[in-house]
């Protein structure tokens, strides 16, 4: 995620302080790492030295004094281009799920156990060890999405996370109906 | 509305358990072997592919179709030995049934098919359609209650149909792919209503679906591969394996 872009977002709203924006950010998008406050600070340092934010004053509320940050024409520009930008598509086949499943079949494949305890990997009952892992935290997703007062942040925030679990989940339903066939071809190659 | 205690606990007992089942249509195998337990106030998933054996499983433990083979035990009565009569009581009072496409009565309006199991189980025409209005209400369709079927869109039909499962106040509704023919906010709506629900009346739920994320509004899934159920949470990596190697 371009923390830049995000925040020259936030700044969209209007003049903005550090702390301010840690917050939003953390509030609207709650399934991501919250961002540390040297990173935001950086980050709005880097903004107005490309002139894309600027200092708008200061103000101290009771408290500290702080900076307020507001964007510029040039940021508003900038904000639009990275939004109108189609991203490309991730090259999900570099998952590592993926990558164990064909790795499980290949060294089955070998005949050599592998283990402490010398069993061979079986690819199937790590599919639907897979599968389990994915159901409970999907669980866990829809909880929280479905509580009484959720939020629009957390309910786009846990669909988005539904949806890429979801795409996992058949894929694994999907191999674990192809795996005879799979095993046969890994075998041929 | 009827309501009971509050939701027990993961480990309070089977409300239906089932111990090896078997069904055939002709030489087809739906069921070969299926065991499983629901909980009082449990919502379990049954997960698997189209053809698994899924609907045919509900069809068993919901006592409208007998296994070739097996046991299916419900509140400590063994469904197989039960007489037909009995069996039918069982369906109007304790079990809620919601199919796919909700197989409302096309004649009746929202709120008849709603107050239809209180009527057959013997309540006024008056009090019933009072309670139904409330299920509707609580369902978001009371505006839909004097429309019929085939005038309501997919979600509300479904709400509909929830209600008319629930009138009732059964221990356990079994539902049959409930989203299976809506969009994904419209089976949204509909899985809130019924889990919501659920959870503050502790009515166990058998929840059948090919649908990931509706699975994930259960406590807990099983899944269904050529008539066998097994849960994923048994499977951790090795475990099998070694199993078969032991």
């Amino acid at each position: 995620m371009s923390t830049r872009h995000v925040l020259l977002g936030l700044l969209a709203a209007g003049p903005c302080h550090g702390y301010d924006l840690k917050r939003q950010y953390d509030a609207r998008f709650p399934q991501a790492r919250p961002l540390a406050y040297g990173q935001v600070y950086t980050t709005l340092q880097r903004l107005v030295r490309d002139g894309l934010a600027a200092v708008d004053g200061t103000d101290s509320d009771g408290g500290p004094e702080r900076t307020l940050y507001r964007s510029t024409d040039e940021g508003s520009r900038e904000l639009a281009l990275w939004t109108d930008q189609i991203t490309a598509p991730a090259p999900f086949v570099t998952n590592e799920i993926f990558a164990k499943v064909v790795v499980s079949i290949l060294v089955a494949a070998a005949g050599a156990p592998t283990g402490p305890d010398g069993r061979k990997p079986d690819a199937a009952a790590h599919l639907r060890a897979q599968r389990a892992a994915h159901m409970e935290r999907m669980r866990e997703l829809t909880a929280l999405k479905t509580a009484p007062g959720a939020d629009l942040s957390t309910v786009l925030s846990a669909d988005y996370a539904l949806a890429h679990l979801d795409a996992d989940v058949r894929w694994m339903t999907t191999t674990t109906a192809r795996i005879d066939t799979l095993t046969a071809e890994v075998n041929a190659a | 509305m009827s309501t009971r205690e509050p939701r027990p606990s993961p480990e309070s007992s089977a409300l239906i358990s089932a111990h090896g089942l078997r069904k055939s249509y002709g030489r087809t195998e739906a069921l070969r072997g299926a065991s499983l337990e629901l909980r009082e106030g449990e919502i379990l998933a049954v997960a698997g592919a189209s053809g698994s054996g899924k609907s045919t499983l509900l069809h068993c433990l919901s006592g409208i179709v007998r296994p070739d083979e097996g046991v299916v035990t419900y509140g400590g009565e063994q469904l197989g030995l039960l007489p037909e009569g009995r069996l039918g009581e069982l369906r109007r009072s304790d079990f809620g049934v919601v199919f796919q496409f909700g197989q409302l009565i096309p004649e009746l309006t929202a709120l008849d098919n709603v107050a239809m199991p209180l009527l057959l189980a013997g309540m006024r025409r008056g009090p019933a359609q009072q309670q139904a209005g409330e299920w509707l209400e609580r369902f978001g369709v009371r505006g839909q209650a004097e429309l019929r079927p085939g005038e309501m869109g997919g979600g509300q039909s479904q709400r509909v149909a929830l209600g008319r499962a629930l009138v009732t106040g059964p221990r356990v509704v079994f539902a049959d792919e409930p989203t299976g023919a809506l969009d994904t906010l419209a089976g949204e709506q509909v899985m809130t209503a019924l889990v919501h629900t659920a959870r503050e009346s502790a009515t166990a739920v058998l929840l059948i679906t090919h649908d990931a994320q509706v699975a994930a509004y259960a406590d807990r899934e099983v899944v269904m591969s050529d008539g066998v159920l097994r849960s994923g949470s048994d499977d951790v990596v090795g475990q099998e394996a070694a199993r078969r190697e032991g």
